[in-house]
């Protein structure tokens, strides 16, 4: 009913008015529930996309990913080793205090001090090696060597009030620990909602578990929502939360599960949106020279890059985009979706060629295939277990005798980890919503201790792929940096390091009156949730 | 109520045959019986009567995924009851299906009744601080919802049908203990025992030759609604994700399974399993309860 | 006193047995790590993270640092939302206590008179059906039908909503939603569906119960009496054979707020069976140990305090037990 009278409202006035007269509320069903609403907490989509409602960052990203003004309305490199960011002035925290370089500061000193935190941010703070505050609105960051990814590692940082601390004196700022600063607020503090942020919503409510309520923020400083409050409620099963939809319970759901999409989009008081994410989901393949646990051959025939490359081209991404996800993906060739920064049009998936497949096994030396395990989560991607079943019916057919192993994810990962896996699916998305991210972390050879390949359990190691990154991620030219990871990622696919399945298109369903725009990070915003025209 | 008692059974008839006598005697538990025997068949011939093996993945192919029932394969066969997302013929995974399911339900039921039966009998004819201990052990056991043992129970173990079958043992075992005890204290203390203790039998023989056998009737009982419910145990298990692997669903696992499909239009992919899976469990409930009021002595005066 | 303090001393044993098994068992399970970590960091920031959650010190050690906790009354603090675990759980407790309750008092009301008419009508057509129905309610698992609930209730009639807990009210501090009309209206679906199984039971119970008092001699006198039917049944039937089935459902409501685990799970009711689900499901063990202890402990208080009320009441087991 209401919101049936805001769609006609809209209509009327062409959308001239962001917020109508009468009380709109909107109830969004979500897949997972944050852990915490506190910024620097908890690395993790459902809070990183929760605390953007409270709080701002310097830099945004916006649907694409692509970084937009925040709270800093300019930035720029002075020389290769300083970043200049110009600080909104028009922006205040909800209590009204307003925002200065002071509070950037403060957040950024936070970011390593947040108590047992169980996937800190830190990361993003690691290149920041000095900070000064020349004026109110203006920040210095200085890193020890050029550092491209700067902005994009600013964008993932939430600003809190400084005055949310116990600050003595002028802060300055220690890579060791900040000066100036007696407390920092808690976690608990933020859930509670005491801390005020500068973003769209203001918080309201934090029922662990049951539901997170925020109300419009009237003095925000950007575009204003058009719904006066917001209700978030976790409705974990994908079932029970299409059934919230159908059944009224709720406006908005993020993730509806692919196999209900088409009656979704049959049905006349819905709508469905989707658009392409920045994860790929990908097989990675052992390809170390030594027996391998899960091939029973004294030789690992997947250190073979001919292997590889068959294994890839057994494969019908087609057929698995749709059947298996109901066209919710796209048939990848590297490891970074289509229109990303970095993304290499000159790498093509590899098409279905089963006989192509045996040919390259016969030349290997494995005209009879071999046996394999196929590791993966049930739990934790799209059809994750699906597709390796699917992926395990065409290694059969290729002659490679397939038996998936598909365990929930905390096992499956725990087992990745302890490299019980020759081959298994996994997805990646690509936080920084660029190709450096993948690269360093599936493909780069590993070095934990640089921060290389710490999710690349396979031995890959490709050193001319590693030479090619490093100089990416030293080269502040945009323009060149984006060749350099195009290359890089050529080179992953060379000798099949890694095979790329599809990425997934993520879908979002509501009701009719209501439209959102897709985010390629999968984010479920409410400031994205539209009244529709 | 006692006007309907049977003329006065002879004394010659052992105890099992005295069951069998009067549990014909109520068509619909015997109806109940016939159909689970069935049912207990096509499982066990389930290789031979599906027209799939669901396991082997070379025959399936996901381009018949997804159709709806009596979609002609390429031989030109019908999928009597449609296919799943992986082109699984649903008839055959149900066959093979339920074969998981009633493993599971049986073998775990038998497994706990024998470890059940074992330390129940050693209980009672021991007694002193070894029947204190056990019992002590069967109450700990029995003070805990079975849920929530088997559930922490498999996040430790993992996935499989061997895991699925050990925690239900682990919950099952105790029922059996306190039931054999019970009656086994009754008969202990029955003259033929003790004319077997005189004529210095065997401990052994005592206990298996004559202790038991005379403890068996009301474990039938229990025992046959332990099979239906470990069943459902097990289906709810593996909707929670902690039972059978998903490449050799048992029924539950199909059912959990269809239940991403439910709201999606295409029934069949739960909607079979799950008849399957009420016709099974309700006709050994049957049973089981009429069993259960057969050997219910009060009931037959 | 004796036997008063023989029992503490088992109780002890049990729970410091138990503390010991949960506590490996639940360390068994995989690597916590690995599900928390954002998959980007570097060895330094893993081996923080390790170090923060204390999982770098020895089994035994952490062990023993879990004991002096508990010995303090703390039960550790969860890796995922950094609160106390008893906190976390305590604050889910409400609700799911709420929906027990209301599915064993489902179960009474609905499963006591269906029981009693089956019981004195067992070879009609209605005693026939009501046990018919009954054994169809102990067949059915419970997530098939909470969804078929949903499906019916909330999406085709949209007589109810479908999940969550609606608004709640305070009542002795302790957040309750059956005084709300939103709160009852959500808690309808979920209680229906938790109550399938021991409406089942009680129905058996009753029947059974009914069909034993009915064949007693007191109720053959009352009849001959001539006291009227509703009152034989009434005072003398329902007194008689309430007893087991109120026993029976003591007993196993424990059960019934553990199975509450699989209708939070469908409803998405915001309780702590839930909790315990996600718990193992994102490995956060402080919060499975906390909640195991809990119920070890639970367990171990009822049965303490049922033995002495019969050590009271009934002397011969005060001199067996001593």
């Amino acid at each position: 009913m209401q919101h049936g009278l805001i769609a006609t409202t809209a209509l009327v006035t062409g959308l001239l008015v962001a917020a109508p007269a009468s009380a709109a509320d909107l109830k969004i069903g979500l897949a997972a529930e944050p852990s915490a609403l506190d910024p620097h907490y908890h690395n993790l989509i459902p809070n990183n996309s929760m605390f953007t409602h409270l709080f701002d960052s310097l830099v945004e990203q916006d649907a694409n990913q692509h970084l937009i003004p925040g709270l800093a309305s300019s930035w720029k490199a002075i020389d290769p080793l300083t970043w200049e960011f110009k600080l909104r002035k028009d922006a205040a925290f909800h209590d009204g205090t307003p925002f200065t370089a002071k509070d950037a500061v403060f957040s950024l000193c936070r970011v390593p001090k947040v108590p047992n935190s169980p996937s800190a941010f830190t990361i993003y703070m690691k290149a920041v090696a000095a900070v000064e505050t020349p004026d109110d609105h203006t920040l210095i960051l200085k890193t020890a060597t050029p550092y491209p990814m700067l902005p994009t590692d600013m964008s993932t940082l939430g600003i809190l009030p400084a005055k949310s601390g116990k600050v003595a004196g002028p802060i300055v700022f220690k890579k060791t620990g900040c000066e100036g600063i007696e407390a920092y607020p808690s976690t608990e503090d933020i859930n509670a909602g005491k801390v005020p942020g500068t973003g769209p919503f203001v918080f309201k409510e934090f029922v662990k578990g049951d539901r997170i309520v925020f109300t419009r923020n009237p003095n925000f400083w950007g575009a204003k929502s058009a719904w006066d409050t917001v209700t978030f409620k976790p409705i974990p099963a994908d079932g029970p939360r299409v059934a919230a939809l159908l059944a009224g319970d709720v406006d908005f759901i993020e993730n509806p599960p692919s196999q209900d999409l088409p009656k979704l989009r049959k049905d006349a008081k819905l709508r469905v949106v989707d658009g392409l994410s920045n994860r790929t989901i990908y097989v990675a393949l052992d390809s170390a020279d030594a027996p391998t646990p899960g091939i029973k051959l004294p030789k690992n025939p997947l250190h073979d890059a001919r292997v590889r490359k068959a294994l890839s081209l057994a494969i019908d991404r087609k057929a698995i985009r749709a059947k298996i996800m109901g066209g919710q993906s796209e048939p990848a060739g590297q490891i970074i979706s289509t229109g990303l920064y970095g993304y290499n049009p000159a790498l093509k998936p590899d098409s279905f060629d089963p006989k192509g497949a045996k040919k390259l096994l016969a030349e290997a030396g494995y005209p009879n295939g071999f046996e394999i395990v196929l590791g993966s989560p049930n739990d934790r991607y799209m059809n994750d277990e699906k597709i390796a079943q699917a992926i395990a019916q065409y290694w059969t057919r290729a002659g490679v005798k397939t038996r998936v192993d598909a365990t929930t994810k905390s096992v499956f990962f725990s087992r990745r980890g302890k490299r019980e896996f020759s081959a298994y699916l996994a997805g990646w998305g690509a936080g920084t919503g660029e190709a450096s991210s993948p690269l360093k972390s599936l493909v780069a050879c590993r070095k934990p201790e640089i921060g290389y390949g710490t999710t690349n359990y396979t031995n890959y190691c490709n050193p001319k792929l590693d030479a090619t990154l490093t100089e990416a991620l030293a080269t502040i030219d945009d323009k060149k940096r984006e060749g350099l990871l195009q290359q890089a990622l050529a080179e992953a696919q060379s000798d099949t390091g890694i095979v790329p399945i599809h990425y997934e298109k993520t879908p979002w369903a509501m009701k009719k009156s209501l439209t959102y725009t897709p985010r390629v990070d999968q984010y479920t915003v409410a400031m994205e949730v539209k009244p529709a025209k | 109520m006692s006007a309907t008692a049977s003329p006065s059974p002879v004394a010659v008839e052992t105890p099992l045959h005295r069951l069998a006598r009067k549990f014909a005697a109520n068509r619909v538990a015997l109806g109940g019986l016939i159909v689970f025997a069935a049912i207990a068949l096509v499982a066990i011939a389930a290789p031979l009567a599906a027209p799939q093996n669901p396991y082997d993945l070379a025959s399936l192919d996901i381009m018949d995924g997804s159709l709806e029932p009596g979609t002609p394969n390429a031989d030109g066969r019908p999928y009597l009851l449609g296919t799943d997302e992986q082109g699984r013929d649903m008839l055959s995974a149900i066959l093979y299906g339920l074969r998981i399911s009633i493993g599971v339900g049986v073998g775990s039921t038998v497994l706990a009744l024998s470890i059940g039966l074992a330390m129940g009998l050693f209980a009672a004819y021991s007694g002193g601080w070894r029947d204190t201990l056990v019992m002590r052990l069967v109450d700990l056991q029995l003070g805990f919802p079975p849920i929530l043992i088997a559930l922490i129970l498999l996040a430790i173990l993992g996935r499989g049908v061997d895991k699925v079958i050990i925690a239900l043992v682990a919950v099952q075992w105790a029922y059996y203990a306190r039931t054999v005890r019970g009656s086994a204290l009754v008969e202990r203390r029955k003259e033929y025992i003790e004319a077997a203790r005189c004529l210095a039998l065997p401990y052994t023989r005592i206990v298996f030759g004559h202790l038991m056998p005379n403890c068996l009737p009301p474990l039938i009982v229990v025992a046959t609604m332990q099979v239906a419910h470990a069943i459902a145990l097990e289906a709810t298990l593996s909707f929670l994700g902690v039972g059978v692997p998903v490449t050799e669903p048992s029924l539950g696992m199909l059912i959990a399974n269809g239940f991403d499909f439910m709201m999606s239009g295409k029934y069949w992919v739960s909607f079979f399993p799950g008849i399957t899976l009420l016709v099974t469990v309700v006709s050994i409930n049957l049973v089981g309860d009429h069993l259960r009021d057969i050997l219910n002595p009060r009931l037959q005066k | 006193m004796g036997y008063v303090l023989n029992r503490l001393i088992q109780g002890l044993t049990v729970i410091a047995a138990m503390a010991g098994l949960v506590f490996v068992g639940v360390y068994a399970i995989g690597n916590p790590v690995d599900m928390l970590i954002s998959p980007e960091a570097d060895q330094a920031e893993i081996d923080a993270t390790i170090a923060r959650l204390g999982l770098d010190k020895p089994l035994l050690e952490q062990f023993l640092n879990f004991v002096s906790g508990v010995l303090h009354g703390d039960f550790g603090t969860s890796f995922i939302y950094n609160e106390p675990a008893v906190r976390l759980i305590l604050d889910r407790f409400p609700a799911t206590l709420e929906l027990a309750v209301s599915a064993v008092l489902i179960a009474i009301l609905v499963g006591i008179p269906l029981g009693v008419i089956a019981g004195l009508i067992p070879d009609k057509p209605a005693g026939r059906s009501i046990m018919a129905v009954s054994i169809l309610g102990f067949s059915l698992p419970t997530f098939w039908v909470g969804m078929m609930l949903i499906m019916i209730f909330s999406v085709w009639l949209g007589w109810l909503p479908s999940t969550g807990r609606g608004e709640t009210v305070e009542l002795f501090g302790i957040p309750v939603s059956f005084l709300t009309a939103s709160g009852l209206k959500h808690l309808l679906l979920p209680a229906i569906n938790l109550a399938l199984f021991k409406t089942s039971l009680v129905i058996r119970l009753a029947r059974a119960g009914t069909r034993e008092v009915v064949g007693q001699d007191y109720i053959k006198f009352a009849r001959a009496k001539g006291l009227p039917e509703s009152r034989v049944i009434l005072v003398h039937l329902l007194k008689n054979m309430m007893i087991p089935v109120v026993t029976v459902l003591g007993l196993e409501f424990g059960s019934v707020v553990a199975f509450a685990v699989v209708t939070e799970t469908v409803f998405a009711w915001p309780g702590m069976g839930r909790l315990l689900i996600s718990s193992i499901v994102q490995l956060d063990r402080p919060v499975i140990v906390a909640y195991l202890m809990l119920t070890v402990l639970l367990f171990v208080i009822v049965n303490f305090v049922v033995d002495l009320l019969y050590a009271l009441l009934d002397p011969r087991v005060r001199r067996k037990g001593a």
